[in-house]
């Protein structure tokens, strides 16, 4: 393939795929400060390889095989030319030692003109009055918004961007994204074609998603919260108690599943008021109360070792100026324990959120219907309209709380 | 005036403070002075109760220190520790009004409170009040966790190990703002240490513990003097003796009549600064003046080394 010659010309190392993944990881947690240089020759390579990767997948109808297309097939010439130009561009910035607001501008730039080109392959692949044929994103285009997303985390970290920085990026980002989806750049492409057919059923299964992934939150910070105090306090429950919920996580989310059926059919044929409130052996509820019960370990082990770390002088300084315990607990322990809950808070709804998808199976509903019927037929892009929100969601809750937990440690400690 | 009455204290039937009785004089300040597990942090904090005693009792002004709620019991007493337990989550002025906004003080008499401390211990209320406890020295974080148990304008101050975790030349000034602000207040004073050099400097009496039992209680010269046991003459030190009965003592208090030459020595300066004064500049005696400069008299080696012993 050509492209690959090309690509070759501006990276001079390619680095293995299982490298490329540790730094982007150091990437994304700041921990790689130094050593530039080498997450660039890392960057450029994955442009390097996603260019000359295949680019879109042309399908004749939605289940056909796909028939891959390098970015030269699948673009007019006028925009192929422009795709290399910033691809290469993206590369060199990224390779070269430049300034983090210049691999910034660098990052968006490029986001910006693959978000377009992808929008332009359907146009010029699938004939006229072609009613069947799909257009998909491939291999390439992935891997160039993965290498994207690295240099434009990376240098969101080298900017050092404030919490409430990086939650205004996340807000414009949603923006950018809503405002792309609404111009109809994108009609074209497969996923969105996927949505066009069921657009009423994809928001009443977001709206699903939600329900299980923050009301089962909301249920284990009711209970895990109480719980890890109490086991905070009485140091003899702590092993049994947290052995316990140790042991539901281990239990695999299917067996779990079935685990719930015998219970909760139980109480919908015995308990009139569960039943009117939706409780059946499948369905949300065994979802629910499962993603409940995964959650439950980590609220009250971070609620534990939260309040474990609050200095025993400050704690001996609020009893010896009189605070009553209840006054103590609110009003210091707890709030010097909030960086660490939060965290807690960050870690389940980020694993509910992913873990939601999997209640499809039981008829919980969610984005996982859209994942388990299109494994169903075949149809990788109906996968693809759950998988894409589920992860997008995700990523939206892990930047928001780790602002908050990063506000919560700043004015305290 | 507080009375410890057979204070007892055990822990799995070990007694770690054993029927220990003592006064501590209104507006003085008492010392407790022992080595690591002498009991003497157990006992300071069976006063406010953060320990419930065994057996005995403790009289605040007469009344039982068990007969109040133990939280009001508490907010009537200040309580300064070692590493100082300041809230890290609340600034410097809302960790000294922790105890006033528990008793409910209404907001202007807390805030004029919070001044009020903040120049007594000299920290300028503008620059200091809005900071986190993180963003001062360990001076200052001292500084304030006195000034937080002193918020309420309690009549009795317990102090476990204040000190510790200053260096040696900020603790020599701490100890001194310490001892002139409880002047100024006439604050009864309960404090603990290990440090007798501590307990000398600041006590207006000292009792010496010892494995849960009170081994002496008695003013420091006296202690200095007439240690009551081999462990309380070891505990002083047979080497810092002499020395810190001289420090005991002001120069006004050893002036003898007579001229002599050379640099006057404060009529306030301890005798143990005034020895070392003669000693270092070759001299057999220094005239003595007083703060404005007037001459008292004289100190002289003779004198000085004749109150360096005991009494003959």
């Amino acid at each position: 393939m050509s492209g690959s010659r090309r690509g070759g010309d501006s990276a001079p190392a390619v680095g293995s795929p299982g490298m490329s993944m540790t730094q982007a990881v150091a990437a994304t947690t700041g921990i790689a400060r130094r050593g530039l240089d080498k997450l660039g020759v890392v960057v450029a390579a994955l442009f390097a390889l996603g260019a000359a990767s295949p680019f879109a997948v042309f399908r004749a109808n939605r289940i056909a095989a796909g028939e891959a297309k390098s970015f030269f097939e699948a673009l007019p010439p006028a925009a192929a030319a422009l795709f290399a130009v910033a691809a290469f561009l993206a590369g060199a910035v990224a390779l070269t030692r430049t300034t983090a607001r210049a691999r910034l501008a660098s990052a968006i730039a490029f986001a910006a003109a693959l978000a377009a080109l992808i929008g332009a392959a359907p146009m010029h692949l699938i004939a006229p009055g072609d009613r069947l044929a799909r257009v998909a994103p491939a291999a390439g285009f992935w891997l160039l918004a993965f290498a994207d997303l690295i240099l434009f985390a990376d240098s969101v970290v080298r900017l050092k961007l404030g919490p409430l920085a990086r939650v205004l990026a996340l807000a414009l980002g949603a923006a950018a994204l809503a405002l792309t989806l609404w111009s109809g750049v994108w009609n074209g492409l497969s996923i969105l074609k996927e949505y066009a057919n069921r657009s009423d059923v994809f928001w009443r299964e977001a709206g699903a998603h939600l329900v299980l992934a923050v009301g089962s939150l909301a249920a284990a910070m009711a209970v895990g919260l109480p719980l890890g105090v109490l086991i905070a306090r009485k140091r003899r429950l702590r092993a049994p108690a947290l052995g316990a919920l140790n042991a539901i996580q281990t239990i695999p989310s299917i067996a779990l599943f079935g685990m719930l059926i015998g219970p909760l059919g139980w109480i919908s044929s015995h308990v009139p008021a569960a039943a009117a409130l939706g409780v059946h052996g499948v369905g949300a509820a065994p979802a629910f109360v499962a993603l409940f019960l995964y959650s439950l370990l980590p609220m009250a082990a971070n609620t534990v070792v939260g309040l474990d770390q609050v200095s025993a002088e400050v704690v001996d300084a609020a009893d010896g100026m009189g605070l009553t315990a209840r006054q103590r607990l609110f009003a210091i322990e707890l709030p010097l324990a909030l960086p660490v809950i939060l965290t807690g808070v960050r870690i389940v709804l980020v694993q509910n959120i992913g873990l939601a998808t999997i209640a499809a199976l039981i008829g919980g509903g969610g984005f996982g219907v859209f994942v388990f019927i299109g494994l169903g037929q075949t149809a990788p892009d109906l996968i693809l309209l759950g998988a894409v929100p589920t992860v997008l969601l995700a990523f939206a809750a892990a930047v928001l709380l780790d602002a908050w937990v990063e506000l919560a440690t700043g004015a305290r400690s | 005036m507080i009375a410890i009455e057979g204070l007892t204290k055990f822990y799995d039937g070990l007694a770690a403070v054993d029927d220990v009785s003592l006064t501590a004089e209104t507006g003085a300040i008492t010392v407790i002075v022992g080595a690591s597990g002498s009991g003497k942090s157990t006992l300071l904090r069976m006063v406010n109760r953060l320990v419930e005693p065994s057996a005995g009792r403790v009289l605040i002004d007469g009344a039982d220190a068990a007969g109040l709620p133990v939280h009001e019991l508490r907010r009537g007493i200040g309580y300064a520790i070692q590493n100082h337990g300041l809230f890290p989550h609340r600034t410097v002025a809302e960790n000294i009004a922790t105890v006033p906004a528990l008793l409910g003080w209404p907001r202007g008499r807390i805030a004029a409170r919070v001044d009020e401390l903040l120049n007594l211990f000299q920290l300028e209320p503008a620059t200091f009040a809005g900071r986190y406890p993180r963003e001062l020295s360990g001076g200052q974080q001292q500084r304030v966790g006195v000034a937080r148990a002193l918020a309420a304008e309690p009549k009795l101050l317990l102090m476990d190990e204040p000190f510790g975790a200053l260096d040696p030349l900020i603790r020599a000034k701490a100890q001194d703002d310490l001892k002139a602000i409880q002047r100024q207040l006439s604050t009864t004073i309960l404090l603990v240490t290990h440090d007798m050099e501590e307990a000398i400097r600041l006590g207006d009496r000292i009792a010496v513990m010892d494995a849960g039992k009170l081994l002496q209680d008695a003013p420091p010269a006296e202690i200095l003097v007439h240690p009551a046991t081999a462990y309380v003459a070891e505990l002083i030190g047979a080497g810092e003796r002499p020395f810190r009965l001289l420090s005991l003592a002001t120069a006004a208090e050893a002036v003898e009549p007579g001229a002599a030459d050379g640099a006057a020595v404060a009529a306030e300066a301890s005798l143990r600064d005034a020895l070392a004064e003669l000693l270092w500049s070759h001299r057999a005696a220094a005239p003595v003046a007083d703060r404005d400069g007037r001459p008292l008299g004289r100190v002289t080696l003779a004198g000085l080394v004749a109150r360096a012993g005991t009494p003959r």
